[in-house]
């Protein structure tokens, strides 16, 4: 097979390239994963099943994907405008905010969750505020989501800003020249450009919401039933050395994050099928 | 319809795009913007459009003042030089999209866009395409896609930015003389942007040679290829040989030759220059009068149907070139280094003053 590849190409080096990204992945990505398989194999079907849909589990799934999603849908909407924002418009200190925008890259994942639960708590600056017209965001579901809309918000973002940059104001000339006003030019014409990259900085903010354990314990209050996100449970089990359990659980959510990310990647195809010659 | 620019000025920063133009664009007909990078043309059907706005001025359409108005009311055909397809719409979504997008009272039925939209296919020789997305398309049939989906608004005015710039030179050729048909048969207005004088010459009615923000010439394509106005319409609109000397009351006196120069009777003895095209420039083998000058061949090559011949005159190592056909070159059997006379015809003189304004 690696003989046959080696004749249809063009560029040097596809044995090499190809062995070492075998390689890399394996030892990275696909061991440490074959790992969980085994250890949760170690259980027997009914007692992965009712570990895994255990009801404190169950409710963790939800507060978990349906937080990270809101805030995906979040970051989606407004991380598009500010990049928009950023690419189109020229502004004092638009460097500045340019930059902030990697921030909650940088910054430990504790850092913010502590920040944000001092802001928003009762008698924080903003819950404070909040508090007056009965909105409790820290220590609530809606906490989890404002930790993950921080934190998804630079894919979102950093995705658009190239695409954005690249549409040609031609393009929008052009809309003009038509007849087009500006609602139509934006509906029709720039929105589904944009559609794809979107889709994909959706893709990454949700994966990176699952994903996010260091600042939403902070500020979710991890109430079971209510706040607790499925990463805490995970870590519970460890710490009760039940390891099994909790690789069951963390092999559950592998699978649907796996699943969702492929939807979504399919989505995102779908929604560029344009390109292909 | 009929265009009217009235004293036309347009800055960028420090940079004179259009520099007081006023311009008279006939109804019907296929105008040419011809001149260098950077001398204005793109600028100036940009206003036209309305796509950029004149510092000063008035645009007329039909005598009617449009200076003020926007670009989506002014009804213009603009055809851009990398024809901005909309590219995650299909053929005929694209031709579709300037109907779609009118206020519901103006909006033609689904069928009817539908129909016009085939119709306008069916003139431009896309039909079996129409489902197809850009990507999947030639260049030439993303700038026929282009010209129907600005034609599909039925604009008062079609305007052409560099239409043929991103193409190669066979499809360039057909696609000018298509385009020519195309307008001789729906006759709307059109305006189009060059920096190809043989595209220009060939395609348009009338000519406006632009530079540096102005313009040089307007006119028919024999009358400024025949009677330039100055040197740098001239220069630009093909190869010349320039040939130095002196005017004198109604005569010119150049490289040892004298050539009547009626328009320069009242020069009293004033440095010119004579600018001869290469195919006016006539080889002999014996000296006819006083009227030829002695050079010496420097480099015979044979460019497709014509022979080019470089030469340089006694004294002067200043190359010029002349053009003849592939039968006069045999019969004169000219070897490099050999002895020849010029004789110039339809020499253009104009003196230095000319040559600096």
């Amino acid at each position: 097979m690696l003989s046959g590849l080696r004749k249809q190409s063009i560029l040097p080096g596809l044995v090499p390239t190809l062995g070492y990204t075998v390689f890399y992945l394996s030892l990275i990505v696909l061991i440490p994963l074959s790992a969980l398989v085994f250890k949760t194999a170690g259980m027997t079907l009914d007692g992965f099943i009712n570990t895994v849909t255990a009801p404190r589990v169950m409710a963790s799934y939800k507060v978990t994907f349906g937080a990270a999603f809101v805030a995906a849908l979040i970051n989606a909407v407004f991380g598009s405008l500010t990049a928009w924002v950023l690419v189109r418009y020229s502004f004092p200190g638009k460097k500045i905010i340019d930059a902030l925008v990697d921030l909650p890259f940088a910054l430990p994942t504790a850092v913010v969750g502590i920040t944000l639960a001092t802001v928003y708590s009762s008698n924080g600056w903003v819950g404070s505020y909040l508090d007056s017209f009965g909105i409790k965001i820290a220590y609530s579901p809606a906490g989890i989501v404002v930790a993950m809309v921080v934190i998804g918000m630079p894919f979102v973002i950093r995705t658009l800003q190239p695409v954005i940059e690249e549409i040609e104001k031609e393009t929008e000339e052009c809309a003009a020249c038509l007849g087009a006003n500006r609602l139509q030019t934006f509906q029709l014409v720039i929105f589904p450009m944009l559609l794809p990259s979107i889709l994909t900085g959706f893709a990454l903010a949700f994966a990176r919401g699952v994903g996010e354990y260091g600042s939403v314990i902070f500020i979710a209050g991890n109430m079971p039933m209510v706040s607790e996100i499925t990463s805490l449970l995970i870590v519970t089990k460890l710490e009760q050395y039940d390891y099994s359990g909790a690789t069951a659980i963390a092999l559950v959510m592998l699978i649907v994050s796996f699943v969702l990310l492929l939807a979504i990647n399919l989505l995102q195809r779908w929604s560029r099928r344009y390109a292909e010659g | 319809m009929r265009i009217d620019l009235e004293k036309i000025s347009k800055r960028f920063g420090d940079f004179h795009a259009l520099n007081d133009i006023s311009l008279n664009i006939p109804s019907g007909g296929l105008t040419a913007l011809l001149g260098p990078s950077g001398s204005g043309k793109t600028t100036l059907l940009r206003v036209i459009a309305g796509l950029e706005s004149p510092d000063s001025g008035r645009i007329l359409f039909d005598g009617e003042d449009t200076t003020s108005s926007h670009v989506s009311e002014r009804r213009v055909g603009f055809v851009f030089q990398h024809y901005a397809l909309f590219r995650h719409m299909t053929v005929i979504e694209n031709v579709a999209f300037g109907l779609r997008v009118r206020p519901r009272k103006d909006r033609p039925s689904k069928k009817e866009i539908l129909e016009r939209v085939n119709d306008l296919l069916h003139l431009l020789q896309l039909e079996n395409f129409s489902d197809r997305y850009p990507a999947q398309l030639s260049g030439g049939q993303r700038q026929r896609v282009a010209l129907a989906r600005a034609l599909a608004v039925e604009p008062q005015v079609m305007l052409l930015d560099e239409p043929f710039g991103a193409l190669d030179a066979k499809i360039r050729l057909e696609l000018r003389r298509w385009l020519r048909r195309l307008h001789d048969k729906i006759n709307l207005t059109s305006i189009f942007v060059t920096h190809d004088q043989e595209e220009a010459l060939e395609v348009a009615d009338i000519v406006v040679i632009t530079n540096e923000g102005r313009i040089e010439q307007v006119g028919t394509p024999e009358q400024v290829y025949e009677s330039p106005a100055n040197p740098f319409v001239m220069d630009f609109l093909g190869h010349v040989n320039l040939f130095r000397g002196r005017v004198h009351s109604g005569l010119a006196y150049l490289e040892g030759i004298e050539l009547p120069a009626p328009e320069h009777h009242a020069a009293e003895d004033v440095p010119a220059v004579g600018y001869v095209r290469p195919h006016d420039l006539v080889l002999e083998r014996k000296a006819t009068g006083s009227g030829s000058i002695r050079a010496t061949v420097e480099r015979t090559q044979i460019v497709g149907s014509v022979v080019r011949v470089s030469l340089t005159i006694n004294g002067n190592h200043e190359i010029i070139e002349a053009e003849l056909s592939r039968d006069l070159f045999q019969k004169l059997a000219l070897e490099k280094g050999e002895r020849v006379y010029v004789r110039p015809r339809n020499v253009r003189v104009f003196a230095d003053d000319d040559i600096q304004a």
